[in-house]
């Protein structure tokens, strides 16, 4: 087949010498899921279409990049993944959303358009935002979509949203919040769905390329590396500069070092890498260094942390089942060792699927953390 | 093979001919009672509006989110969940799950900037024929009045 040819050369997946280093350092597959990158891989290199798509496991992937970092021959697995499931989204093979496929209808909606979405509700009043033109484009994400849909786990993404336009508002820059911001298409792109991807992608690219936006800050380590890697084609001039907002405090180009904050109490705080921030755009060390200027906050590592942390399972709505909960678990139990009082994340979605484990009945009280945005603690430490 | 022979004709209205628009809405209703419910207009033969489509599920407290925005997203104007009154649903309490999913459904509804009036959340009895023609009917005409989903605009003008 040409398509998984080519797709074999442009992932590098043809230089693969079968060592399986893949599989063995897949969480999934460590925990004991029917789920093998290796076959994908080989499948792919033999041409075997069917092989892959009847195979029934390509949901399984988290996407959390750790068999691209382990791969000896530099095979990028989660790239081939994001191919072959456009490959079996086309052949009408789609994954078992979990949530009844509610996320996914929202995005296509999204995509689709013609309703004006109240993107600007949680805006408030103490906080100053442009609508339309600016040199820093604030983009919000979907939180107030999360917020709204797990009000059973208390979610509260939002604060980590308010908490960055605030901070930036301390730092004197205004930024652009747009009502017309839409979904950014990350887990459509990973569902496979190239179609709404591509009609998400060319709105938002307009909407900031019309603001005329020189840096673009976001909360949510998925939309960072959407804007940064997948949304680079659609842009026809200059692409604004991609930031996190743990990376916009860091930058002193900005003052982020010179915000004056209150003592505070010694407190134990663990950093959880999102995949997107860490291993997709090797961000590890702004979100650390944020952390460490707080007053009274003690930054202690969880057992596997970096390049080597392990994924919220569940990045891309297309996968949740009982190996995801193990890996979830596993994961709190590694920060309720350091003995941390808060586990800090700089993505949402980490932050859904955490709170979501917690709530097990039977190891609640085991697993149980507090969890906050980076920027949530920041903005709390000011003066 | 299949004979049409003695199927009447159909006369089919020419294509460009000014047609009144009629809002195309999705109905939702739990085995036990809804359904029953109009079932017993049906047996009753009270007449009501007929521009809905029924999906029968076995309790209202299986309508998660992501059934009425898939009928939003497939192009309905207004989407109606039916179930049991409180105290008389067959799995004890599923109604009430019912309402939880409803209120997440409406938040997100609201969210996408999509009326409020095109959904609603009804208890129809069994025995309540009369009051499941009455709720189509106000339900239809609320909707109708709202116009076609903004999400179908594009596709309608296509």
């Amino acid at each position: 087949m040409p398509e998984l040819a080519k797709a074999a050369k442009e992932t590098n997946a043809w230089a693969c010498y079968d060592c399986g280093k893949c599989t063995a350092t897949c969480p999934i597959s460590r925990i004991g899921g029917n789920y093998s990158p290796r076959r994908h891989v080989l499948a792919t290199n033999l041409g075997d279409r069917q092989g892959i798509i009847e195979n029934g496991t390509l949901a399984s992937c988290l996407t959390c990049g750790l068999c691209d970092l382990r791969c000896p021959a530099e095979v990028s697995y989660t790239r081939l993944v994001q191919r072959l499931r456009e490959l079996s989204h086309r052949e009408g093979v789609e994954p078992e959303c979990p949530h009844g496929g509610a996320l996914q209808s929202l995005m296509r909606m999204m995509a689709q358009g013609g309703t004006q979405q109240d993107r600007m509700g949680w805006l408030s009043k103490d906080l100053k935002t442009e609508s339309e033109k600016g040199e820093v484009f604030y983009w919000t994400g979907c939180t107030m979509y999360y917020d709204a849909f797990f009000p059973d786990f208390q979610l509260t993404s939002l604060n980590g949203t308010r908490a960055a336009v605030r901070l930036m508002n301390t730092l004197g820059v205004t930024p652009v919040v747009s009502p017309e911001e839409r979904c950014c298409g990350h887990d459509l792109l990973w569902n496979g769905d190239r179609k709404n991807f591509e009609l998400l992608a060319k709105h938002n690219v307009k909407l900031v390329t019309d603001s005329g936006a020189e840096v673009l800050v976001t909360s949510c380590a998925e939309c960072l590396r959407t804007w940064n890697v997948d949304y680079e084609p659609f842009f026809e001039g200059k692409m604004p500069r991609i930031m996190h907002i743990t990376e916009f405090l860091a930058d002193p180009a900005y003052g982020g070092r010179d915000l004056k904050f209150k003592a505070g109490d010694h407190r134990k705080v663990t950093f959880q890498d999102p995949c997107r921030l860490g291993r997709h755009l090797g961000i590890y060390d702004p979100p650390r260094q944020v952390l460490k200027t707080l007053p009274g906050v003690e930054v202690v590592e969880m057992k596997h942390s970096g390049s080597r942390a392990m994924c919220c399972a569940g990045g891309t709505w297309s996968n949740c089942d009982r190996f995801a909960k193990q890996i979830q678990v596993k994961r709190l139990r590694e920060a309720r060792a350091t003995g941390a009082d808060v586990l800090a994340t700089a993505c949402p979605k980490c932050q859904i699927h955490f709170r979501c484990a917690m709530k097990d009945p039977n190891l609640g009280a085991e697993i149980e953390i507090e969890m906050r945005d980076v920027a949530e603690l920041v903005a709390d430490a000011l003066e | 093979m299949m004979t049409t022979r003695n199927r009447p004709e159909v006369k089919r209205k020419p294509p460009n001919a000014a047609r009144t628009w009629d809002p195309s809405i999705v109905v939702f209703a739990c085995n036990w009672c809804s359904y029953a419910g109009a079932d017993t207009a049906g047996v009753s033969r009270i007449k009501h509006q007929p521009h809905f489509r029924m999906i029968r599920v076995m309790c209202s407290g299986r309508i998660q989110p992501g059934f009425v925005l898939r009928a939003f997203e497939r192009g309905a104007d207004g989407v109606l969940v039916s179930g049991c009154h409180f105290g008389d649903c067959h799995y004890v309490n599923g109604n009430e799950r019912a309402v939880e999913q409803f209120e997440k459904t409406m938040n997100v509804v609201k969210l996408l900037g999509m009326e409020e009036g095109r959904l609603r959340l009804e208890w129809i009895s069994a025995a309540e024929g009369a009051r499941f023609a009455e709720v189509i009917n106000e339900f239809t005409d609320q909707v109708r009045k709202l116009g076609p989903s903004p999400l179908n605009a594009k596709r309608q003008a296509v």
